[in-house]
C-alpha cells in the first residue's frame, strides 16, 4: 500500500491526518523531534487500522540531518505532509532574538529545507503530493502575530513557487491554510466556534484536497472570504486596526 | 490560562474551571507537579459535581490504544478513551466490553473513578471486576501499577474513588468474546411492582436485565414495568438478512437535542402521557427479538444532548441501592415520588448482585435511578428520601450526586474511613481535590 510521511507528527493535527489516512489503508512514516513519544501513537494506528507505522527522529532545525533522514526512511512516501510549526509569542519574539529565529525557522526555514529534499527526489521519479500546512496568518502581518505570520507568508510563497516548479514534473503541492483549529497551540484562546476547525475537519480536507490535487485549501470555507475581505482593506485603514 | 463554564452530564451545577489537557505522559507530570487543586476530567458524563473544580485536567487528549490481544481478548488503553471508540475495534473483532453503563460516551478512566455497573451487575459485576491491572499516577508524581494482587489498597480505592488517589493513566482489562454484535431480547410487561420484582428472579439466569417502572400511576397498577432482558445473540439466532456480517457495527444515526427545553415542559401530565405511551407500546405481554446492541444498551444515545430536555436549570439524577430485604423502602421512595408529583421520564430499576468493594457504589440489592430537574424544593425533598434510604441501609451513588449531606456518605458507606485513609496516603496535601470531595469532606 502507498505510505504517508508526517513531518511533525506529535500535533493534534498530525495525529488526525494519521488516523485518517491510515483509516484507508495507507502506511504510515511518523517524524518528530522526540519519537520515542510517539509509540503509543504507533501502537494505537496499527491496532485500529492494520497498516506499519514506522517512527523516525526528525529535528525541524537541523537542516543539516534532513538529507541524511530522507535518505534512511525504509519506504519512500507518496505523500509528504508538512505539519510542525511554532506559534510562538509575538511580544516576547520582539525582544528576544531567540524566540523570532525559532519562529522564522520552525515555520519557513526547516519546511524549505526538508521540502527541498523531498521534491527533488518526487521530480526525478516524476511523481508525488507535497502538502504544506500554512497559515491564514501569512495572508497579511497583523500585529497580534506578525512574526508567526510573516514566517508563514513566506512559506505560502514557496509553496506557491514549488506548485509552479513542481507542475511540470508530475508533482502535486497543496497548501493549506487552516484558520482557527482546535489544538495544543490554541488551547490558552478563545476561540469563535463558526470559524475552528477540529484537527478531524482538517485531515479529512486535506485528504480529500489530495485525491482531488487542489491547490490551496482553507477548511472552513468562509476562511477565504474572510481573508479576500482582509486583504482588500487598504494599508492606511489596516495600520490603524488593531487585529 | 483561560477558564471556561463547565458541567456534568445534570447541567448542574455550573462552574468556572481552567481545563488542562495532555498528550503525553511528561505534560501530564508536569501538571501535576506545578497545579494545586485539581481534579482528572473526562467526557463529564457523570451527572452532578464529581468532576467538577477549579482547575480540571481533561484526559480527552490522552486516548490511544496500547495493547489488543485479538486471541485473548485483553485490552489495554490510556484513560481518555471512550467507550464508543473502543467498541468500533473491538466488536468487528468479536469482543465485547464486559462492562458498560447506558452510555457509551465515558472515558475509561471514568469508567474506573466511577466503577460503572451496567445490565449485567448481578452476573457479572462491576467494572473494576474485570480490570487485570492499571497505572495511576499519584500527587508525588510516581506513577504506580495496581491491581487486586499488586498494590491493592490504591486499587480498591480508585475503583469508584472519584479520582481522588490520582490520575488513571492506563487501564488493562479482559474483554468479552461475542459472535455476533446483536442481542436476543426478551421484553414482559409487568402489571405492578410485586410483578417486576417476581419477573426479575425469575429471569435472574440472562446476562443482562434492568426495568423501565413508571412511578406515577398509583392503585393497583402501582409501579407497573417493562422488564427488559437480553443475550449476546449466538450466530444461529440471527435472522438470515444479519448473517452475512455477523459483527457489524451499527450505523450511526443520531439526532441533537438543539436546544434546552423550557423548563416548564416537564410536568406531571407530559410524564404520565409519556410513561403511558411508553408502557402501552407493548401490545403484548412479551416481546422477543433480535436487535443490535446499539438501541439495546444505549437507548438514549442516539439522541445527543438529550439532557438539554431538561432545561436551562438542569436536573440530577438520583440513584440509591436498597438491600432485596427492603422491599417495603422501594415501596416508601415509590410513593414519596408519586405523591409529590416529582416523577420523571426514565426511572430505571435493576437488581445487582453481590459486591463488597471499599467504596464502588453497588451491594446486593434494589437500584433505583430516576432524574429530576432542578427546581424550587427540589432539595428538601431529596433530603427526605435520603432519610428512607438511610432508614433502609441504603445508599447513593457518588457519579450521581450533586447535593447530598457528608452524613448521607458516612452512613451508606461503611468502609469510608479506610478509603479516606488510603487517599490520605497517596493523595496526602489534597492536590487531588473536587467539588464533590470537598462538599463531602472527603478532602
Amino acid at each position: 500500500m502507498a505510505s504517508v510521511l508526517i513531518l511533525g507528527a506529535a500535533s493534534d493535527m498530525a495525529i488526525a491526518l494519521a488516523d485518517q489516512y491510515a483509516s484507508k489503508g495507507y502506511d504510515l512514516i511518523l517524524a518528530a523531534r522526540n519519537s520515542g513519544r510517539l509509540s503509543t501513537i504507533s501502537s494505537d494506528i496499527k491496532i485500529k487500522w492494520n497498516v506499519t507505522c514506522d517512527l523516525y527522529d526528525f529535528d525541524a532545525l537541523d537542516y543539516n540531518s534532513h538529507k541524511e533522514f530522507f535518505s534512511s526512511l525504509k519506504e519512500k512516501p507518496e505523500i509528504t505532509i508538512c505539519v510542525f510549526g511554532y506559534l510562538g509569542d509575538q511580544e516576547k519574539g520582539m525582544e528576544d532574538w531567540k524566540e523570532s529565529e525559532r519562529i522564522i525557522h520552525s515555520n519557513y526555514t526547516g519546511a524549505v529545507s526538508i521540502l527541498n529534499i523531498i521534491a527533488s527526489n518526487y521530480a526525478e521519479i516524476k511523481s508525488g503530493s507535497i502538502v504544506g500546512i500554512s497559515s491564514v496568518a501569512g495572508e497579511r502581518g497583523r500585529q497580534s502575530n506578525f512574526l508567526y505570520g510573516s514566517a508563514k507568508a513566506g512559506f505560502t510563497a514557496y509553496l506557491s513557487g514549488l506548485r509552479n516548479s513542481m507542475f511540470h514534473k508530475n508533482v502535486h503541492v497543496l497548501t493549506v491554510l487552516p484558520g482557527f483549529v482546535y489544538t495544543s497551540m490554541t488551547e490558552h484562546l478563545k476561540l469563535p466556534p463558526l470559524l475552528t476547525a477540529k484537527p478531524e475537519d482538517v485531515a479529512l480536507s486535506i485528504y480529500n484536497g489530495v485525491r482531488k490535487k487542489k491547490n490551496v485549501i482553507y477548511v472552513k470555507w468562509f476562511w477565504r472570504w474572510i481573508m479576500l475581505i482582509i486583504k482588500m482593506v487598504p494599508e492606511f485603514v489596516f495600520k490603524k486596526m488593531k487585529l | 490560562m483561560m477558564k471556561k463554564k463547565i458541567a456534568n452530564w445534570g447541567n448542574f451545577p455550573v462552574m468556572e474551571s481552567e481545563e488542562l489537557s495532555f498528550r503525553f505522559k511528561d505534560q501530564l507530570n508536569n501538571f501535576i507537579q506545578e497545579k494545586n487543586g485539581f481534579i482528572p476530567r473526562g467526557n463529564g458524563r457523570c451527572y452532578g459535581d464529581a468532576s467538577l473544580a477549579g482547575t480540571t485536567i481533561s484526559t480527552l487528549k490522552y486516548h490511544r490504544i496500547k495493547e489488543f490481544d485479538t486471541s485473548t481478548g485483553v485490552f489495554e488503553c490510556e484513560s481518555g478513551l471512550t467507550l464508543d471508540k473502543i467498541l468500533e475495534v473491538i466488536v468487528p473483532k468479536g469482543w465485547f466490553l464486559p462492562v458498560t453503563p447506558g452510555t457509551k460516551f465515558i472515558t475509561v478512566g471514568g469508567a474506573v473513578g466511577s466503577d460503572v455497573h451496567g445490565k449485567n451487575h448481578h452476573s457479572e459485576g462491576s467494572f473494576s471486576n474485570h480490570i487485570l491491572e492499571m497505572r495511576v499516577l499519584t500527587a508525588s508524581g510516581a506513577e504506580i501499577n495496581c491491581s487486586p494482587e499488586n498494590n491493592s489498597d490504591l486499587f480498591y480505592a480508585t475503583c469508584g474513588g472519584m479520582g481522588l488517589t490520582g490520575m488513571v493513566t492506563t487501564v488493562k482489562f479482559q474483554l468479552k468474546k461475542i459472535e455476533t454484535s446483536f442481542i436476543r431480547q426478551k421484553q414482559v410487561k409487568a402489571k405492578n411492582l410485586d410483578e417486576i420484582l417476581k419477573l426479575f428472579s425469575e429471569y435472574s439466569h440472562y446476562t443482562y436485565s434492568m426495568a423501565w417502572i413508571d412511578c406515577l400511576t398509583k392503585g393497583e397498577n402501582f409501579g407497573r414495568s417493562i422488564l427488559t432482558v437480553g443475550e449476546h445473540a449466538g450466530i444461529n439466532e440471527l435472522p438470515d438478512k444479519y448473517k452475512s456480517n455477523p459483527l457489524s457495527l451499527p450505523e450511526k444515526k443520531r439526532i441533537t437535542f438543539p436546544f434546552n427545553l423550557p423548563s416548564w415542559v416537564l410536568n406531571s401530565f407530559t410524564v404520565k402521557a409519556f410513561n403511558f405511551l411508553y408502557y402501552g407500546k407493548n401490545f403484548k405481554k412479551e416481546i422477543n427479538n433480535i436487535v443490535p446492541y446499539e438501541p439495546f444498551f444505549y437507548p438514549l444515545d442516539a439522541i445527543l444532548h438529550w439532557n438539554r430536555g431538561y432545561g436551562k436549570k438542569g436536573f440530577v439524577q438520583y440513584q440509591f441501592v436498597l438491600p432485596l430485604t427492603a422491599k417495603e423502602g422501594l415501596i416508601e421512595i415509590l410513593h414519596k415520588i408519586s405523591e409529590k408529583k416529582m416523577g420523571s421520564f426514565l426511572v430505571v430499576l435493576k437488581v445487582f448482585g453481590k459486591q463488597d468493594d471499599l467504596i464502588s457504589f453497588p451491594f446486593e440489592g434494589y437500584t433505583l435511578a430516576m432524574d429530576f430537574p432542578v427546581r424550587k424544593g427540589l432539595f428538601d425533598f431529596l433530603d427526605e428520601l435520603d432519610q428512607v434510604v438511610l432508614k433502609y441501609k441504603g445508599r447513593l451513588y457518588m457519579s450521581k450526586d450533586a447535593r447530598m449531606k457528608p452524613e448521607m456518605l458516612e452512613k451508606g458507606y461503611p468502609r469510608l474511613e479506610e478509603f479516606k485513609s488510603i487517599v490520605k496516603k497517596y493523595n496526602p496535601d489534597y492536590k487531588f481535590r473536587s467539588v464533590q470531595s470537598d462538599r463531602l469532606q472527603l478532602t
